[in-house]
């Protein structure tokens, strides 16, 4: 008996542990978010007050807002990113799902070599390839558009990575049938690989999604015009031409791109544990 | 309806070569099994008759036409897999009504939104469907067809494999180990019912297995495959009672048949073990020889004599209606294993001297190199072996 309580204990204890460990490393990631937030909703003259506060004294945040939706045209830059993201992923998933297809279940000459080359790809950050981009881009003459956005993510290397991998665990038979029942190699892809490596495609949607919506270096690079600006750039010009040191709005604009991301990621992270749990389970 | 031909059909991996210029003729209507142990080729044969593997020699034809290159689609040929390979994100009804929708439906009729609006994709998705509830019902998973997969047993899923094989009336059928995922008591009936859909169809079949029970119940030849070559083709019956080889002899049976050496003394008489056996066989005098007996050609002798092998008991296995005796015979590491009806056999305990004759005619000789020796006198096909051990 006693012994049965003093397991329990140090269970507990070591439970108690890991969640102090938890909510300290979780706090520290949020605690910039929250002085965001905090940030958004107070009065110009709040925010470098000395006193450390996350509830302002005065709420301002009607008036950030107001201002940060009014002064910059962050729906454009929302509808932007909302464009070149949706576009980014479905073309990626377009061309990566029959590359990652060809390469886990197709054989022939050179496979290896494309798949090596797939890897070189994975490594390489995409900063090193700004500047031969930008001359293409240049030569091109789509600098400054939509398509100087879009165009250079579209073949995504860690895209091929994942669906190649997942598609590995595939039984051949599966291929074989499919092959049997008439499908063609393409109809293949579409109506038995992709949906059934539909985690691995939800879990490649947020990766990329996320990353295309927060990216900033490569807009930078890309496009000037005002219209054309995803969010991360916009709200960096508006920070240099309209808010200069006016934080408030500027933070309130901030949280509405982060808004429509953090909604969008819970959402899609119940179905990702939902397609990850209901493959494992029987099969 | 068609009769599939295979000639000199040879592949390697890489240096392994797993097909050994293969040449097998498949009647129509015929029910072949390609019999062997696992990684012996047969599995790989099959695939190449339903074009899913490339040979590297030989050719293939299905119903008169040579099919070598002709994509798996156009062969007339559906298959059920080990895996039954069904589509996990469909259900029971689009799996079975897949392969009939790529044939029928054009690739316009099959698109998602658009494809309904065509005028005639109503009436032939329709037909389709009546099809499909057909076929399900008779393999009786027709209140199945709204369910995934996954929701299914393994028997159940089996069904369905086979469903989605014959909704398109293929003229051969292929079966590639398709009960070897399936408890025991399922397979017996499972095998039963692949006979009576075959009886039903009258339509070819191959059927892969490395199981012997189900070669000898279900085929009407057998082909048995051992290190990428075809040993024997022949009805199940006399693959057992009158094997080509010494290997086919010993893959064949459970428990394995009885190899001895023996040697001729003079004509008509074999030197075993410390006995003698009167047989007929063409040899010389001197010749060394192989004595293949099937543990159930044994009776139980009472005492030493011609035809009567001696050695101790060393266990004993109660079967029921049988015993398995295995017996020490003198200068053999190998024990023998007699089969002995238990009504008829006394009392055996371990330890014991036994004496056991064997007919001369259930004799089966070999040459030293495996090759068997056939004698005037040889039974073809007197007996059907008893075959209820490999049935379990």
């Amino acid at each position: 008996m006693s012994a049965v309580t003093s397991v329990k204990g140090l269970s507990s204890l070591a439970g108690i542990l890991r969640h102090v460990v938890l909510l300290v490393t979780g706090a520290l990631i949020l605690v910039p978010f929250l002085w965001m937030i905090s940030l958004s909703i107070k009065a110009p003259g709040e925010i470098f007050h000395a006193s450390l506060s996350f509830w302002p004294v005065q709420f301002y945040g009607i008036e950030n807002y107001e201002k940060a939706l009014s002064e910059a045209p962050l729906l454009r830059y929302m509808g932007n990113g909302l464009m070149v993201c949706g576009l980014i992923l479905a073309l990626q998933i377009l061309l990566c799902a029959p590359c990652a297809y060809a390469l886990a279940k197709l054989r022939f000459f050179g496979r290896d070599l494309v798949f090596g080359m797939v890897l070189a790809g994975l490594i390489l950050p995409h900063q090193v390839l700004s500047l031969p981009l930008f001359i293409l881009g240049y030569k091109l003459a789509i600098l400054n558009t939509y398509t100087a956005l879009i165009l250079p993510y579209i073949v995504s290397p860690f895209g091929i990575f994942l669906f190649r991998q997942f598609f590995k665990t595939i039984p051949d038979d599966v291929v074989h049938a499919a092959r049997l029942d008439g499908l063609s190699e393409l109809a293949i892809v579409w109506k038995v690989m992709v949906p059934m490596a539909l985690p691995a495609v939800i879990a490649f949607a947020i990766f990329s999604v996320v990353g295309h919506w927060n990216d900033l270096f490569w807009p930078l690079i890309a496009v000037r015009d005002q219209s054309l600006m995803p969010p991360p750039l916009g709200i960096l010009v508006f920070k240099n031409e309209e808010a200069g040191s006016d934080y408030g709005p500027l933070m309130a604009a901030s949280t509405l791109v982060v808004l429509p991301l953090t909604i969008a990621f819970l959402v899609a992270q119940r179905w990702f544990v939902e397609g990850l749990t209901g493959g494992a389970v029987k099969q | 309806m068609a009769s599939v031909l295979i000639e000199s059909i040879s592949k390697d991996y890489g240096q392994t070569p797993v097909l050994r210029s293969i040449s097998l003729s498949i009647a129509d209507g015929e029910f072949l099994t390609l019999l062997g142990p696992s990684g012996c080729g047969k599995s790989t044969l099959l695939r190449i008759l339903a074009g899913l593997e490339t040979q590297d020699a030989g050719s293939v034809s299905i119903g008169e036409r040579v099919v070598d290159g002709v994509r798996p689609k156009r062969r007339d040929i559906a298959m059920v897999f080990q895996s039954y390979a069904l589509y996990p994100h469909m259900s029971v009804a689009s799996n079975i009504a897949l392969p009939l929708r790529m044939r029928r439906l054009s690739a316009l009729q099959r698109l998602p939104l658009l494809g309904r609006l065509l005028p005639t994709t109503a009436q032939i998705g329709a037909d389709i469907g009546v099809e499909v509830s057909r076929t399900a019902k008779s393999l009786g998973i027709g209140d199945l067809l709204s369910r995934k997969p996954g929701q299914l047993s393994g028997g159940q899923r089996q069904r369905v494999a086979v469903a989605r094989a014959m909704v398109r009336h293929p003229a051969v059928f292929l079966m590639d180990e398709p009960l070897s995922n399936l408890d025991a008591k399922l397979r017996v009936q499972m095998r039963a019912e692949i006979k009576e859909l075959h009886q039903r169809l009258r339509v070819t079949f191959v059927y892969v297995t490395h199981d012997q029970a189900e070669a000898m119940t279900l085929s009407d030849r057998v082909a048995v495959m051992l290190d990428g070559e075809l040993l024997q083709v022949a009805p199940p019956q006399s693959i057992y009672s009158d094997p080509d080889n010494r290997r086919v002899a010993e893959f064949i049976g459970s428990p394995k048949i009885n190899l001895l050496d023996g040697v001729m003394r003079e004509r008509g008489l074999i030197d075993v073990a410390g006995s003698t056996i009167p047989i007929e066989a063409d040899a010389l005098a001197g010749t060394q020889l192989l004595l293949g007996i099937r543990p159930e050609a044994f009776y139980h002798a009472d005492h030493a004599g011609q035809g009567v092998l001696t050695g101790s008991v060393r266990m004993v296995e109660h079967m029921g209606s049988d015993l398995f005796v295995h017996l020490g015979l003198a200068g053999i590491d190998q024990p023998l294993i007699a089969r002995l009806v238990a009504e008829r056999a006394p009392h055996i305990a371990p330890g014991q001297t036994l004496h056991v004759g064997a007919s001369p005619d259930r004799i089966l000789l070999f040459t030293r190199d495996g090759r068997r020796l056939r004698r005037e006198a040889d039974p073809v096909c007197r007996y059907v072996a008893p075959f209820r051990e490999a049935a379990r």
